[in-house]
């Protein structure tokens, strides 16, 4: 789960890494507010989980409060990369005189953890690497030591920052630990012109796998991911208006993968108008590139995982046809340990409970492939089609979908 | 021969006596592992009956290990346990810990990998299906029927459900070993060490690579075969429609911007003389080909 610049900012601050004074406001006159309160001058930044947001006008000095209120109404609603900006961080300037770049990330590679560190902070590290690999000091850290002061100083000379930024490495070092965070990165980090360290952006990305046993995380809106019992993902792109693009009664995105989160499914919305349901993360990632393969577009991927039980397999559906662009559902499943006479009788029993109302492919292979095949030869439904094989059945799923809008 | 896993490898199972660890000892028993115990603190002194034997629950892997020379554990417990699970079992001397859960912080994973490798504990996992030696032991969830005959291949997956599709497909021409590496960022064994084990393997003949979108895995494993492998080689890669930025169901399964992506790892792997099918049929159908070449 990847945090906003504001979340990231509270973060560091509660760590005790130095960050400007800021506030965010969801709307132009709290804007204004908000700049008076920090002095009048400020810089007005979009709030959306992606880079490339000074480039896409998402960030802007605004000399008063009049200033901010427009530059906010400017900025609030803008999509950056796909990505609406639903709130504007406004910070008091600070006058910088270094930048730098700091992060710790995972090495997936050695199964360890990196600091990453440069004294050409301010752009993209990838094109500082790329044009001066000696200009980004790459430090593996041991994870029984952690970032001590020597391991500090060692990040810091390594990249040919100054000693003073070695309390902050430390600090920001507790938030990746203390936070279970999978990256903290700071760019930049910046010495002002007063000589003070002070973080002026920051991107956090938090492993979902640790949320048990992160209970701030749970708690309010801010942390919020939609899962049952995550808070309802305040800001986060899209709810309910975030819809947008279409017209009224469509069913956006944003609340699709919710819906889908609230049952405990496993849903990513593509844009496509093949809907695919499978066993197995693996499973489900080939059939989506099968089916493009025929031609189409996968409309979702789901990912059901072992059991196949009827309820799973009629919320599945329940979340596939809900989304107005699918055509045609392909539900993949490779029956290992629960064999595929018991998977059919899932399907059946979901279709007892879920209107069908798109025609839907069924491939069954594995263990009790023909007995499961049979149960649903068995099953008189107009529109339930079944293949033998995922190509087959890919292909079927493609052709009916195209069909439909004809 | 095989890799990693053998008719003599004494197993013991950690969280045995929980419903998953209970169903899936039963399952690898009756596919032909010798178990030889079970793990877990507050159920130590019961005894638990399998289909042809009986074995004992340990209260620690050490106890385990030291009453019946066990080396391979494969590990059922919840995410929260892991790390203490495979710390025990690499302090007490097990050679292999093959470690099913999924769900497991990263910052912990980091940790017992960290751990097992100073003490030379090979971790196949975490969120994965474990290994299976076909007509010699199966250690993990795979379902032995699928493909029960040994034979030439060597399989090594990062997705479950494809190392069964595959294993389907090929059942005719069989397995030396098939292991499901798994599907989280930081795992313990990687392709290369599989594929380093599988051109060691005499009884291996070639070898399907299974991967998919994340990391960068795939293409340090094509520099490796372009070095190092003189087995043939056929791979398989999912996730070509996967979005930027979205993790598809694995936890490690995530296109960050332009690294990580399927075209990617097919061409490093394409460009390592790896023939790449582009279904997991067509896959099936060139490792086919392939050994009809090699007979």
């Amino acid at each position: 789960m990847d945090l906003f610049e504001h979340q990231a900012r509270e973060l560091f601050d509660s760590y005790g890494v130095l960050v400007p004074p800021a506030e965010v406001a969801r709307t132009a006159p709290e804007a204004r507010a908000a700049a008076a309160r920090l002095g009048g001058r400020v810089v007005v930044k979009g709030q959306v989980k992606t880079g490339g947001r000074g480039k896409a006008g998402g960030v802007k000095m605004a000399a008063d409060p009049a200033a901010a209120e427009l530059t906010a109404r400017q900025i609030l609603g803008m999509a950056i990369k796909g990505h609406m900006a639903r709130s504007v961080m406004l910070a008091q300037p600070v006058e910088v005189a270094e930048e730098y770049y700091v992060s710790y990330a995972l090495d997936r590679a050695c199964g360890t953890f990196l600091a990453i560190a440069s004294a050409e902070g301010g752009m993209d590290i990838e094109d500082v690497a790329a044009a001066r690999p000696d200009a980004v000091a790459r430090i593996p850290i041991d994870p029984g030591e952690g970032v001590t002061e020597a391991v500090a100083r060692r990040i810091a000379d390594a990249a040919h920052l100054p000693a003073d930024v070695v309390p902050t490495l430390r600090a920001l070092w507790r938030v990746m630990a203390a936070e279970d965070a999978l990256l903290v990165e700071v760019n930049p980090l910046v010495r002002t012109a007063d000589g003070v360290i002070v973080a002026l952006d920051g991107k956090v990305t938090l492993d979902d796998n640790a949320r048990y046993r992160q209970g701030r995380w749970g708690v309010g809106e801010e942390y919020g991911n939609g899962h049952p019992g995550g808070g309802a993902l305040g800001e986060a792109e899209g709810a309910g208006r975030a819809g947008g693009v279409g017209g009224a009664g469509e069913v956006s995105a944003d609340v699709l993968e919710r819906t889908a989160a609230a049952k405990g499914l496993n849903y990513v919305k593509l844009d496509g108008e093949v809907g695919v349901i499978g066993n197995g993360a693996g499973l489900v990632m080939s059939t989506l590139d099968v089916v493009a393969g025929c031609g189409a577009r996968p409309a979702n991927f789901l990912d059901i995982g072992g059991g196949a039980s009827a309820q799973v397999m009629a919320d599945g559906l329940t979340v596939v046809l809900a989304d107005p662009a699918v055509r045609s559902v392909l539900v993949n499943v490779f029956g290992g340990i629960t064999a595929c006479d018991a998977v059919a009788h899932g399907i059946v029993a979901a279709l007892e409970r879920v209107r069908l109302t798109k025609p839907l492919v069924v491939r069954l292979d594995g263990n009790n492939a023909e007995r499961g095949r049979a149960v649903l030869d068995e099953y008189p439904h107009p529109l339930l089609h079944r293949a033998d094989t995922m190509d087959a059945a890919a292909k079927r799923a493609a052709e009916l979908a195209a069909n439909v809008g004809a | 021969m095989a890799i990693f896993l053998t008719k003599d490898s004494k197993v013991i199972v950690q969280g045995m006596t929980g419903a998953e660890g209970m169903k899936h000892t039963r399952r690898m028993s009756a596919a032909g592992t010798e178990i030889v115990g079970g793990v877990n603190p507050r159920k130590a002194g019961r005894v638990v009956e399998l289909d042809d034997r009986a074995v004992p629950v340990f209260g620690t892997v050490r106890e385990a290990v030291d009453r019946t020379g066990a080396d391979v554990s494969v590990i059922f417990v919840p995410p929260p346990f892991a790390e203490a699970a495979v710390t025990e079992a690499a302090d007490a001397g097990i050679g292999l810990a093959v470690l099913i859960t999924e769900g497991i912080p990263v910052h912990d994973a980091v940790a017992f990998q960290h751990h097992a490798r100073r003490r030379g504990t090979r971790v196949i996992g975490p969120n994965c299906p474990g290994l299976i030696t076909p007509g010699q032991s199966n250690a993990g969830i795979i379902p032995a029927d699928i493909a029960p005959q040994p034979g030439p291949i060597g399989l090594v997956s990062k997705s479950g459900t494809l190392t069964y599709q595959l294993m389907h497909e090929l059942r005719d021409t069989g397995f030396s070993t098939c292991v499901g590496i798994g599907g989280d960022p930081v795992i313990g064994t990687s392709h290369i060490d599989c594929l380093t084990a599988f051109e060691a393997d005499p009884e291996t003949e070639l070898i399907v690579l299974i991967g998919e979108i994340g990391g960068d895995a795939e293409e340090r494993a094509a520099d490796f075969i372009a070095a190092h492998v003189t087995k043939p080689v056929v791979a398989y890669i999912a996730g070509f429609t996967a979005p930027e930025g979205r993790t598809m169901g694995h936890a490690g399964a995530i296109v960050s911007g332009s690294s990580g992506t399927a075209a990617g790892k097919r061409r490093a792997l394409e460009a390592a003389g790896v023939r790449v099918g582009t279904t997991p049929t067509e896959t099936a159908r060139l490792v086919r080909e392939q050994w009809e070449d090699l007979r």
